[in-house]
């Protein structure tokens, strides 16, 4: 018997025709998803990029001492500049005290040099009590931090369109004034080690969901039709509620007068009640009951792909039961598998509203510190620099993934 | 001359075919299987295997074959009855403790191993490693000329190769027994009749034991040695294929086998194993009557459309004839096709080959002529 194979090489002018013949579809299929694309470019790319940019931006130095920066550039090796700078350091912040604009200019630099918001607030209001310098004098004799090389450096270093401070203290370093880059302080670091406890919490959660997951999604293969309806629905219908409403009840179940600690006393089996809620475990627990169904559904539908038959050879070839689930339908389940892990391992990097509620302090993952410094610090550029962390480390736990396992591994549907 | 292997009745004891029966390799006893507890899918099974035959289990959708095969295979558990590999009752015996090798309709080869590590899956539960099983696989895919594609993975296949690289895997492992579940039913019409005669060759040298179901009539004929017809959970029929085409025992069948006219007749008088028949429409006939069917009993008479020929002149011989119009006609090539209303309810298939061809037209009055002993006599 010899079999027919297309050959490998086709010509480039058929391939050519081919593709000419094709055009009308792909044209039609374009315009179709046009609408689909318009709203990701709005909803995803833009937002997307006024994250980064934000990130990296840095206003604030450059709009309210335009003047002093240029001084500051003709004096370029002097470590704390003379007067002519110092003249339009009064000029600028005299016109920044009127215009309300000072205060910003004190919080970004206060991110960098403690204290420097009253420092430049008290010199806004020097520059717009007196008329007549010496400037460089008055400054320096009302705080002598504006004799201070580092104040200087800072706000050259200002004088930047962009700047890696947020991206780096994101990371936990910072620029030193030679511009190299170092570790913060040990006392403030803290972002690597939220990274560190959100991985955590998302790989835990994604284990638990698989090892509780997989038995269910079989089940569900296994059940007669109208078994098998009943569980999937009971499965989607948490889906089908707020994720609000969901964590709030494992706010009631968790508390220390909820229904757990309730439920064990009455049985018995401890005396004291337990701390449930605000702690890791009350976070993990929560966060799996929610990322459940996200786990079993891709892995049931690749579950329902597999022949019975396959099972059946592998034990009419010799192999024992758990044998051949483990050595032929594991494998195959496996694009189920990993794409349940990874929806579940990704969604749960960014929960926000469950640790929020149900978490201690220690359970806060990036996604509150973001929203902390969002809503209450209005830190948009360290909320940002979080942000493109978190992006960051997602695609690149992608990327891996997909490295590691095989695009063709993968099958979300 | 009815079959002794229309059962539901099991051999008597003593009797040639319970001795057969006891020789037998395989053995199906009284066995009954129903899923819902309200039917039974096989009825009652008695069916005897003989070590290195190709029987094949052939039937419509619905009769029970498969469900029968995968009994044997382990698959499923009678509801009744007993299922014998040697002397041995196997029916509660798991599939991995049988040593049967089964083909799947699916083929259903494992997606995530080459073809080699398929082939050498079930070595490796026998304790066969490292070069031993290499050359064991080695051999198995030459046997089904892959060879040279032990490295591939299944889905790089043809539907024809990944066929093969299944009858390997189970073979790799010389086992007592080979099932096979329409293992061609996916391929198309000329790989399929090529495969055929490569599993009848194989079976042939390697001496092994194959259960084979089809529901394809001219692949059971092709391939085995005896072919059990099924319908309605029952074996109809076990024979030799030459024996169900020119002696079918009843008349599912001789319409089941090859194309057959079927006509009803009224038995009047039977002498010397020869019956006189009434047609339908008055006219008289005459057939064997193998089946012993009693005067003034319902029965049909059976002609295969090919037995046929265009009457010219007196009759000589034992003749049967029938007269009526052409009401269709095909050429075909080889044969012209007649439909023939001679009376009663459906008009007659005759095939006449080209040779004795001579211009037909619609409306026609043909004679048609058949020898006494090529017509056939049967209950119902």
């Amino acid at each position: 018997m010899t079999l027919a194979l297309p050959h490998a090489g086709t010509a480039p002018s058929v391939k050519r025709a081919v593709r000419r013949a094709d055009r009308p579809a792909r044209r039609a299929a374009f315009l179709l998803s046009l609408p689909l694309l318009a709203f990701l470019a709005i909803a995803f790319v833009v937002p997307i990029a006024a994250l980064f940019t934000t990130a990296v931006d840095n206003p604030e130095t450059r709009s309210v001492l335009p003047d002093t920066l240029r001084a500051l550039a003709a004096e370029p090796s002097a470590a704390v500049p003379g007067e002519p700078v110092f003249a339009e350091l009064a000029h600028d912040l005299a016109r920044a005290g009127k215009a309300r604009t000072a205060a910003l200019l004190g919080k970004r630099l206060n991110y960098e040099i403690p204290g420097m918001r009253s420092i430049v607030m008290a010199g806004s209001r020097l520059a717009a009590a007196s008329s007549q310098g010496p400037w460089r004098q008055k400054f320096c004799d009302s705080d002598p931090a504006w004799g201070d090389p580092a104040l200087w450096a800072a706000i050259r270093r200002n004088g930047a369109r962009l700047t890696p401070y947020y991206m780096l203290t994101a990371v936990d370093l910072q620029q030193t004034p030679s511009g190299g880059l170092a570790p913060v302080a040990p006392e403030q670091r803290i972002f690597l080690d939220i990274l560190g406890r959100t991985l955590l919490v998302a790989a835990t959660v994604t284990l638990l969901t698989l090892f509780l997951g997989y038995p269910v999604a079989y089940a569900l293969t296994l059940a007669p039709p109208l078994l098998g309806a009943i569980m999937m629905l009971c499965i989607l219908l948490p889906l089908w509620t707020s994720l609000l409403v969901r964590t709030t009840a494992w706010v009631v179940l968790l508390q220390s007068n909820g229904i757990i600690n309730d439920l064990l006393i009455g049985m018995g089996l401890i005396s004291k009640r337990l701390q449930l809620i605000f702690t890791r475990f009350g976070t993990v627990a929560a966060m799996t009951h929610i990322q459940l169904p996200f786990t079993i559904l891709p892995i049931a539908s690749v579950m329902r792909t597999i022949p019975v038959a396959q099972l059946r050879a592998a034990r009419s070839l010799g192999a024992p039961p758990m044998s051949a689930f483990w050595r032929i339908y594991v494998p195959q389940t496996l694009p189920g598998v990993m794409a349940g892990c990874l929806i579940t391992f990704i969604l749960s990097l960014g929960y926000y509203i469950t640790p929020a509620l149900v978490g201690g302090p220690t359970d806060q993952m990036v996604s509150n510190f973001i929203s902390v410094y969002i809503n209450r610090d209005l830190n948009w550029g360290l909320a940002s620099a979080l942000g493109v962390v978190l992006l960051a480390v997602t695609l690149l736990i992608y990327g891996l993934f997909l490295r590691i396992v095989g695009a063709d591994k993968l099958r979300l549907g | 001359m009815n079959a002794p292997h229309t059962l539901p009745a099991p051999p008597k004891p003593g009797s040639p075919e319970a001795i057969a029966d006891a020789t037998s390799f395989v053995r199906f006893e009284r066995v009954r299987k129903s899923y819902d507890g309200i039917h039974f899918v096989v009825e009652d099974l008695n069916l005897a295997v003989r070590k290195g035959e190709f029987l094949t289990m052939l039937g419509p959708s619905g009769s029970g074959k498969t469900t029968s095969l995968m009994m044997l295979g382990g698959f499923e558990e009678p509801t009744f009855g007993h299922i014998f590999l040697g002397d041995e009752p196997v029916e509660r015996l798991a599939p991995e403790k049988r040593n049967i090798g089964f083909v799947f309709q699916s083929y259903a080869l494992f997606p995530h191993m080459t073809v080699a590590e398929n082939v050498a899956f079930p070595l490796r539960y026998r304790g066969i490693k490292g070069t031993a099983a290499a050359d064991k696989v080695a051999k198995a895919l030459g046997m089904v000329h892959l060879g040279h594609l032990a490295a591939r993975k299944p889905c790089q296949m043809s539907g024809g190769q990944q066929q093969r690289v299944a009858l390997a895997r189970a073979l790799v492992f010389d086992p007592t027994l080979v099932l096979m579940d329409e293992p061609l039913g996916a391929l198309d019409k000329q790989l399929r009749e090529h495969m055929q005669v490569e599993i009848k060759q194989l079976q042939r040298m390697l001496g092994i034991t194959m259960v084979y179901v089809t529901h394809d009539q001219s692949e059971a004929l092709t391939m085995s040695d005896r072919i059990a017809v099924f319908n309605d959970g029952r074996v109809q029929q076990l024979a030799a294929p030459e024996m169900l085409y020119e002696q079918p025992a009843n008349s599912f069948v001789a319409g089941f086998i090859g194309e057959n006219n079927l006509m009803p007749a009224t038995v009047d008088a039977t002498e010397g194993g020869i019956a006189t028949l009434t047609m339908g429409d008055g006219s008289r006939l005459q057939a064997p009557n193998p089946a012993g069917v009693a005067v003034g009993a319902k029965a049909r008479l059976a002609i295969r459309p090919e037995r046929f020929f265009i009457q010219v002149g007196d009759a000589r011989g034992p003749l049967n004839i029938l007269r009526g119009p052409i009401t269709d006609m095909f050429y075909l090539g080889d044969h012209v096709r007649l439909s023939v209303a001679v009376g009663g309810d459906k008009p007659v298939v005759a095939r006449i080959p080209v040779s004795q061809r001579r211009p037909f037209a619609r409306g026609e009055t043909v004679t048609l002529g058949c020898a006494v002993t090529d017509c056939r006599l049967l209950e119902g």
